[in-house]
């Protein structure tokens, strides 16, 4: 709790300081590689004869997905506090790898935990944050994904927090991490607003992003949420299915409790013991959601539905063949549900779906899916 | 050298705030062992750990063997407060399909045969699964005597304090040596039963290295509370106990317990062998075993 507040005051500061949010964007700019772009996509959306699809195109981001917006953020923050040493937890791998980047960038030690399920479905990433320099320790307790990740990067902050930042990795976890990861995520609306504006002249009917902890979506709608006429459609992992039972859609499974510091929509049993999750892209096999999110769902103001490990790789495929572009199967959830949603509306509608990743770090999982040896 | 016991100073608050009700088996505990000059020993294990029917025979044999209060852990699927040997004994408790409910039947079984006091340590959603005034209720009736929720800090405590202050059951609360004096001062006070200073940054089964800072920062909550202070985290020997047995008015042991369930829980003795550490711990924290240290 010390160290929750002690971060809590020094990012209050830090979030009024100018010279830290220009220090922010310059990063942002020069070393993510931001503003990336907004695509309209043409094939997809002629195939799926209904609203013009635009794909946010976090996917070009430096290391592969949004998630350095937010490692960059913390990162800088953590020299400001003055300390030598970052830890996070990662589930696909894509905050690993852009925590172990940042770290590396400006020479912080750097420990990344990980489920040992995770370290065999996401190979490649594990070795990359190894090439950065970080240390990978995997956790082999309980599902062995996510959420026994955060446990364990928990753990280590609690026994070194006096030289340690934990950087989490989505809007999750105790105060001040919802709002603070919401905050340096929120630059993906920003763009996306004005591009839109630009392209279009006027603002989208829909926006669309998958939903794990629920970092990137938030951060795609958090500059729309105060116009009404802008629906919002979070997508959740339905896995083999909601019925089966082996999933991680916590708004149509789940029912408010608490973990990680966070009273939210979470998966559990009538004891209140965490469920097994199960989804085929470890980024959303996560028994919890990003508390605003829950707030979001009780307030109708975003529509979460769910897609399933099938309709995600049919769109991984998808993305691929018409767009010449492969999705983190994570983002694969977002597009499923744009094909179930674009035929429904009118030529002249938009909707921009957020490609929140690259799909390269699972091309090795897909083609065990289809049974490929490469 | 040891502290003064906290019964040494007057403090009008503490005499007027549990003035309307009977002193609790916490409170009578503590202050019997003040009376004959002694320090607590509190052994922690995972209830249901191998399972609910041996837990009801340790709890025996451990106050048999001298325990003074038993600290029953209600496992949960993410113990983030806890080491490995916890965790997995946590993993064993829900393998033997424990749960919140059934600890408490337990508990009403066991108080037929002990007024031994009895406190769970149990994660926030274990609690919030059941309901606050719920698990207060039942957990009174059942005969808990405290509660301790690692993952609740006192900023978000209030309800869950409110319905126990009136069901009667004592929250006890957690300080750590990074806590800054104005929190220590507020979560001092609120603290019901006894207050549990943690002797390190970290999680449950670690090492304790820096017993000065230990004496300095009870003694620092001394000043701000006379509610009695057990010292937990880190003390795993006989001469662990004995040096906080110095500082504080209890010594809490919990891995070095459950490590030993967790080696013999096939063992048909394993209650007296479990019992055989504890009586080893009791008698290290004796008078006698306390000042040889001092």
């Amino acid at each position: 709790m010390p160290a929750i507040l002690e971060l809590e005051e020094a990012y209050g500061k830090t979030r009024r300081d100018r010279a830290f949010q220009a220090e922010f964007a310059d990063y942002l700019k020069r070393f993510v590689g931001r503003p990336t772009s907004l695509y309209f996509a043409e094939r997809l959306t002629k195939r799926l004869g209904g609203a013009k699809i635009y794909l946010k195109r976090e996917d070009l981001c430096h290391t592969g997905a949004h998630k350095i917006n937010n490692s960059i953020g913390q990162v800088l923050l953590a020299r400001r506090m003055k300390k030598k040493r970052v830890i996070a937890e990662t589930g696909a791998g894509q905050h690993g790898v852009a925590t172990a980047t940042a770290a590396a960038m400006f020479g912080l030690t750097c420990e990344i935990y990980m489920g040992t399920e995770d370290m065999e479905r996401q190979s490649l990433n594990v070795f990359r944050m190894r090439l950065l320099g970080a240390t990978v320790t995997g956790v082999d307790a309980g599902s062995r994904t996510l959420k026994d990740a955060i446990n364990e990067a928990m753990r280590d902050w609690t026994t070194n927090v006096r030289t340690t930042n934990y950087i989490l990795g989505s809007v999750l976890g105790p105060h001040p991490y919802p709002m603070m990861v919401r905050d340096f995520q929120s630059i993906i609306g920003r763009e996306a607003r004005k591009q839109i504006l630009a392209e279009e002249g006027r603002l989208p009917d829909y926006l669309v992003a998958c939903v794990g902890g629920g970092s990137n979506s938030i951060g795609l709608f958090h500059a729309f949420l105060k116009n009404p006429h802008v629906r919002m459609v979070g997508v959740e992992a339905a896995g083999l299915g909601i019925e089966s039972g082996k999933h991680a859609a916590r708004f149509a499974g789940g029912r408010p409790g608490v973990l990680h510091g966070t009273m939210t929509y979470l998966l559990q049993d009538d004891d209140g013991q965490v469920n097994l999750t199960h989804s085929v892209s470890a980024g959303l096999d996560y028994a919890a959601v990003g508390p605003e999110h829950s707030y979001y769902h009780d307030a109708g103001r975003i529509q979460y539905t769910s897609a399933t490990d099938e309709e995600a790789l049919a769109a991984f495929d998808l993305l691929a063949r018409d767009e010449g572009i492969m999705p983190a199967l994570e983002s694969a959830h977002a597009v499923a549900e744009v094909v179930k949603l674009a035929p429904k509306l009118k030529k002249k509608q938009v909707v921009i779906v957020n490609l929140s990743g690259r799909g390269d770090k699972d091309v090795q999982q897909v083609a065990r899916i289809k049974g490929v040896t490469l | 050298m040891t502290s003064n016991p906290p019964g040494h100073r007057t403090d009008a608050s503490r005499v007027t705030r549990h003035a309307s009700r009977a002193p609790n088996r916490l409170e009578r505990k503590f202050g019997d062992l003040r009376a004959k000059g002694e320090k607590a020993l509190i052994a922690y294990i995972m209830a249901g750990d191998p399972s609910l029917h041996e837990t009801e025979a340790l709890v025996l044999q451990l106050e048999q063997s001298g325990a003074d209060i038993i600290e029953l852990g209600v496992p949960f699927s993410d113990p983030i407060a806890d080491g490995p040997v916890i965790q997995k004994a946590a993993e064993r408790a829900l393998r033997s399909g424990t749960s919140l409910r059934k600890i408490l039947q337990t508990v009403a079984s066991l108080r037929s045969k002990t007024q031994i006091p009895l406190v769970l340590m149990a994660y926030y959603n274990t609690i919030y699964a059941l309901g606050e005034a719920a698990f207060c209720k039942r957990a009174v009736e059942a005969g808990v005597d405290g509660v301790i929720v690692p993952d609740m800090p006192p900023e978000e405590a209030g309800p869950l304090e409110a319905v126990a202050e009136q069901t009667g059951l004592q929250t006890i609360f957690l300080l750590a040596p990074t806590s800054t004096p104005a929190r220590r001062t507020v979560v001092a006070r609120r603290s019901r039963g006894f207050l549990y200073y943690v002797s390190l940054t970290g999680i449950t089964g670690a090492k304790l290295t820096n017993l000065a800072e230990v004496r300095r920062n009870v003694a620092k909550i001394r000043r701000a509370t006379d509610v009695p202070v057990a010292v937990g985290f880190g003390i795993a020997t006989p001469q662990d106990a004995a040096q906080v047995a110095g500082i504080a008015d209890g010594v809490i042991v919990g891995s070095a317990i459950v490590r030993q369930v967790g080696e013999h829980q096939h063992d048909p003795g394993l209650p007296e062998r479990v019992g055989r550490f504890v009586r080893s711990l009791k008698a290290a924290i004796a008078p006698s075993g306390a000042s040889s240290t001092a």
